[in-house]
């Protein structure tokens, strides 16, 4: 524990830290090497040197991929081995909560308006994280969720003339919407 | 003389009561944008961009470039009432906003902010105006070299000028590189990296990268946060502005050297934020009162309003003249005269003359009118941002989801803006920047292409970026900058160990 960096994180550990930047910058380092070295192979796939009419598809990618590759190398040395690396707390416990609270929510809405249309999914999307993460009262929560959709279907529909996707769920067809 | 008809001709152009309406209504969008958390200049200008598509281009642009000048005005409300920086280029203003709102000042600062954006926005337009055409004019006899040359300086600049990790803002840009050579080889017409996938034929579409990067990365930073705002009330009457305008005069040294940093930073792609800052330091360095600024002095506003209003108005220039966005919402214009049909780079000023001038003429008109408007209606967005996070984090999400859909009609684009989104909130907290992918995203196909025609010109001999004097000292600063991390390095070794400024330690990165 001569270390002040070490010293430092003793300190933190208390409060839940799930992750810190260190490792988190070592494993991005690690996946940024990885895409990296997919587009070198894919750019050498493809012709990555001078074909008879010039540069080949692959030319450019090829360097792109190789600078990808060294800048990972390098993240990571930095994140591994230097003396100044950083060992504050990326996420703690609660931060995670919080974050993944809305993160999982927003993914399930993406999935829903493949099937219901944007406009019903955002309005029960906005209703119900409004009912769940902020505690309003039900019908506070349904009539804003769809008074913004109202707006919304004005704005675009109406006014800018801009169709968005409805799913199978169209429940203004009969108007010509 | 002729900057000055050409400019008479843009107002003949802008000034239909048409214009003027939906400047007034990019105005209000923009600062609303600008105080919510998670819109921002970039995003926003990326989500109202498919609104704009039956308009006329030049209806259009006065649009979103009103969106812009909205956005850069409203940043410094929040961080003087909220202490909260709506945009990072308005984290240098909460050093001095915030306390002189604690001292219930909060009028004067908003007074002076706002002032000193108009004047730095006001001095870059006049560069704009004068300056714009001499270098189309001049990049009218670019070659496929001299082109790339550009290209290269501006991604290597960042390395230079950034903060952080050079190796970070090398992955950054390579990875905006790499996404944007998915898809169609503009040259060869050969499919690249889309494994297979159909879908991945069109590419990564920059707006859809721009929507998740800084909207849905920035609300996953504000849950993480667990925000709750506490804000000073603002009353702005005619008097409290008059009296500080009375006041503002006495800066004018400080003003005047923070437009020309702003300036500066703003041709080349620096950007706001770290003119924002520079400025601020240099204002702390040089001003008589220097030792009180953090405890509420007015110059502590006006220093980084005034270079970040200059620099994000100066990053047109680049993208008017040469085609080349210094910023990542003049990227986003870019993308947007592209959609409209209008090709950008030095013709122009050439084929494109309403265009031109009605965008420069409307940069004067906008900034006139965006003081008018933040200055009558601080009150009401202040009170937007009482509105709690649980009612607007959904909401802004729906829209990011809405303008993602809309920019190709495309399903697949709202999962891609996830994803992205993702990748902005883990790049934000691990420093990485991220302009330099947006700028790489959008800038990719063309580099590319002026790098494969200027190897084609040499048969593959690189020495062609050293071919004349022109060509071969833009490359020569490049690398210059691209290596000026490992110089300053060695030099650091030579000397002493210097003392870290505490005003850029807080600086983010951008």
């Amino acid at each position: 524990m001569s270390d002040p960096a070490e010293a430092r994180d003793a300190e933190d550990t208390p409060h839940g830290v799930l992750a810190r930047n260190g490792s988190v910058d070592a494993v991005v380092s690690a996946i940024l090497f990885a895409i990296g070295a997919v587009v070198v192979f894919e750019a050498r796939a493809l012709g990555a040197g001078w074909q008879n009419d010039g540069p080949g598809p692959g030319y450019f990618p090829f360097y792109i991929g190789l600078i990808l590759c060294v800048a990972g190398a390098g993240i990571f040395w930095q994140a591994v081995f230097s003396a100044k690396r950083n060992r504050g707390a990326f996420v703690d416990r609660e931060q995670l909560a919080r974050v993944l609270s809305v993160f999982v929510p927003a993914i399930v809405y993406v999935v829903a308006i493949v099937f219901v249309g944007i406009y019903v999914a955002s309005a029960v999307y906005i209703a119900a994280f409004m009912v769940l993460l902020g505690k309003y009262p039900v019908w506070k929560s349904v009539a804003i969720g769809v008074a913004v959709n109202a707006l919304f279907f004005a704005m675009f529909e109406v006014w800018f003339k801009v169709p968005l996707y409805k799913g199978s769920l169209a429940p203004l067809s009969f108007l010509g919407y | 003389m002729d900057a000055l008809n050409s400019l008479l001709h843009g107002f003949l152009v802008v000034l239909t009561p048409l214009n003027i309406g939906l400047m007034f209504v990019g105005i209000t969008l923009g600062v609303l944008i600008g105080v919510l958390p998670g819109l921002g200049g970039a995003n926003g200008v990326a989500i109202l961009l498919p609104l704009t598509f039956t308009m006329s281009p030049t209806t259009a642009i006065v649009m979103l470039s009103c969106i812009y000048w909205g956005a850069l005005f409203g940043g410094a409300i929040t961080s003087i009432l909220f202490n909260i920086p709506g945009e990072p280029w308005s984290v240098a203003t909460t050093f001095d906003g915030y306390p002189l709102a604690q001292k219930g000042q909060a009028g004067q600062a908003l007074t002076g902010a706002f002032t000193s954006s108009f004047f730095g926005a006001l001095v870059a337009v006049l560069m704009i105006t004068f300056l714009a055409p001499l270098v189309a004019r001049f990049a009218l006899r670019f070659g496929a070299p001299e082109f790339f040359s550009v290209y290269l300086l501006t991604f290597c600049s960042f390395v230079g000028m950034g903060k952080g990790s050079p190796f970070k803002i090398l992955a950054s840009m390579a990875l905006g590189f790499a996404l944007a050579a998915v898809g169609m080889d503009t040259i060869t017409g050969q499919l690249r990296m889309t494994f297979g996938i159909s879908d991945l034929m069109r590419g990564f579409d920059f707006l859809i990268a721009v929507i998740g990067l800084f909207g849905i990365g920035e609300i996953l930073l504000s849950m993480e946060e667990g925000l709750a705002f506490s804000g000073k009330a603002a009353r702005i009457n005619p008097k409290v502005v008059w009296e500080t305008w009375k006041v503002l005069p006495r800066y004018w040294v400080t003003s005047l050297r923070s437009a020309l940093v702003g300036i500066w930073m703003g041709i080349t792609p620096g950007g706001a934020t770290p003119a924002s800052f520079m400025s601020y330091g240099l204002a702390k360095k040089m001003s008589r009162n220097g030792a009180k600024f953090g405890t509420g002095e007015l110059e502590g506003v006006v220093a980084p309003e005034t270079a970040a209003h200059a620099a994000g108005t100066s990053a047109l220039l680049p993208m008017l003249a040469l085609g080349i966005p210094g910023s990542p919402t003049a990227a986003v214009l870019l993308g947007g005269l592209l959609i409209w049909g209008l090709q950008p780079g030095p013709l122009l000023f050439v084929e494109q003359k309403d265009f031109v001038w009605g965008l420069i003429a409307s940069m004067y008109l906008g900034n006139i009118a965006g003081l008018l408007v933040v200055l009558t209606t601080v009150p009401l967005f202040a009170s937007i941002l009482r509105i709690p996070f649980s009612i607007i984090a959904p909401v802004i999400i729906v829209i990011c989801a809405i303008g993602a859909y809309t920019v190709h009609n495309a399903m697949l684009d709202i999962f891609f803006m996830l994803g992205f989104g993702l990748v902005g909130y883990v790049f934000k907290k691990l420093d990485y920047p991220l302009a330099p992918m947006v700028l790489a995203l959008v800038l990719g196909d063309k580099a590319e292409d002026s790098f494969r025609q200027a190897m084609l010109v040499s048969q593959g001999d690189v020495m062609i970026m050293w071919s004349n004097a022109l060509v071969g000292s833009i490359t020569t600063l490049a690398l210059l900058l691209l290596f000026w991390p490992l110089f300053s390095k060695l030099v650091g070794l030579l000397r002493r160990p210097k003392t870290v400024d505490p005003v850029l330690a807080e600086q983010p990165v951008d």
